[in-house]
């Protein structure tokens, strides 16, 4: 049977990956950045996934105002790096799970989730970025494949209104109940990428809210319920407009049920106009199990 | 069912107009936007990116934006832009194509020059405090103003 043992969240910040595809991460500026994921990319050495499911937003890469899907699961056999307008980044090509990714949208949609289900998309820097950090090599370059199969669930977060994070929440636990009934035993982990507070536009571009973002990474553990609750309005205002990207981590914590340990936190300011934030999670199973 | 924000349209919206500095991508600003969204994807193309750097004003023809949409573009306005319904996300196309960065993008947008922005966020980034709502910020403004009045 398939389980899902990890969540983790990253901010997926475009310039890590310039930094990465120059050869430039053991700069002053971007030293400490990428030193908070050797933690992880250690760790991940013993306990690798065989799939990621990896929530993201698409920055106008797959999608553009044409179609705009609220809740998006990837289906291919594989995805092939964006063009964003400076060219692909030098990455390989993702490779899918695509029996695993048909079975979630189904389950899904029966559970009343109605994924829109994609067949053929690029991924751009909001997928690959996470991959390099959390999977990357140890000295950050990038490996010659990818060591996990990624299944993207791509969430509308820049376009009014997207998802609540109520709804992300149970989308997660709906993912959860998928993978549960996946008959192959594989080792499955869901990733939260985005955020933490950043605002990319207008006058008050540049806010950053440590407090609010520290109080966020604490309440993963602690007060689940409290972040499932917040209001879009808060994001936007506490965090600034890219701020909203947080929703998608509440994908990754409804799935991972009530018990989760923290591993590991990474937590920086600034990371070009962002304040990068990372966390690790074990997922714990329940003391007892209740009776059938 | 846990309500967990209104589920009223207008109630939702309404909300928005009290953040300072922020446009937040709405239908009405994502209707107003369309073409010159669409207009900047294109530049995701190589040929495109040639294309527009070659001849902007040619390029820029070819699309049903609007002349001020179109002006906001050839002057690099990112703010003016975003009044014609541009997102950043969107907009991103056209400073890649121009090789710039996101923090120079944005920055832009602030008023303050590229080195005074940069400055900022190694400094922490900009403070929430007297930006979280326009109510918020009118009554700072005028503690302010009643402090110098004394």
């Amino acid at each position: 049977m398939a389980r899902i043992t990890h969540g983790l969240t990253t901010s997926h910040i475009p310039a890590i990956g310039a930094m990465i595809d120059q050869g430039r991460t053991t700069d002053d500026y971007w030293k400490p950045i990428f030193a908070g994921f050797d933690w992880t990319k250690e760790y991940m050495e013993d306990h690798k996934p065989d799939v990621v499911i990896l929530v993201y937003n698409d920055h106008a890469s797959a999608f553009d105002m044409k179609v705009i899907p609220t809740f998006a699961i990837g289906c291919a056999d594989e995805f092939q790096p964006a063009d964003e307008g400076w060219g692909p980044r030098p990455v390989p090509t993702v490779q899918g799970h695509s029996d695993l990714a048909w079975h979630i949208a189904q389950s899904c949609i029966l559970d009343e989730f109605d994924m829109t289900i994609i067949n053929e998309m690029d991924v751009d820097h909001g997928l690959t970025v996470p991959l390099n950090v959390i999977l990357g090599n140890r000295d950050n370059s990038t490996p010659s494949q990818w060591p996990a199969r990624v299944i993207p669930v791509a969430v509308n977060v820049v376009t009014y209104p997207p998802p609540s994070g109520n709804r992300c929440w149970m989308l997660g636990e709906a993912i959860a109940r998928a993978v549960e009934s996946y008959p192959e035993d594989l080792n499955v982990h869901i990733w939260g990428t985005g955020g933490m507070s950043h605002q990319l536009q207008g006058p008050r571009a540049g806010l950053i809210n440590k407090e609010w973002d520290q109080r966020f990474l604490n309440d993963l553990t602690r007060d689940p319920e409290r972040l499932r609750h917040l209001e879009h309005i808060e994001y936007l205002r506490e965090t600034g407009s890219e701020g909203i990207e947080m929703v998608m981590w509440l994908i990754m914590r409804g799935a991972l049920g009530e018990n989760v340990t923290e591993l590991h936190r990474h937590y920086h300011v600034p990371c070009s106009n962002t304040a990068l934030g990372h966390i690790v999670l074990k997922k714990e199973e329940p003391e007892f199990e209740p009776a059938e | 069912m846990t309500k967990t924000m209104p589920r009223d349209v207008a109630a939702y919206l309404a909300q928005f107009e009290d953040i300072p500095g922020t446009r937040v991508f709405t239908a009405n600003r994502a209707r107003q936007g369309y073409h010159l969204n669409q207009f900047a994807m294109s530049l995701m193309k190589a040929e495109n990116r040639e294309r527009f750097l070659a001849d902007e004003d040619a390029y820029l023809s070819e699309w049903k934006m609007s002349e001020e949409a179109k002006k906001a573009v050839r002057a690099r306005d990112y703010n003016a832009m975003i009044d014609c319904g541009g997102n950043i996300y969107f907009l991103a196309k056209l400073f890649s194509t121009d090789k710039q960065s996101f923090q120079d993008a944005a920055g832009s947008m602030t008023g303050m020059t590229r080195d005074e922005y940069a400055a900022m966020m190694i400094a922490g980034g900009r403070s929430v405090e007297g930006v979280r709502s326009k109510k918020d910020a009118l009554a700072a403004v005028a503690a302010i103003a009643e402090k110098e009045s004394k």
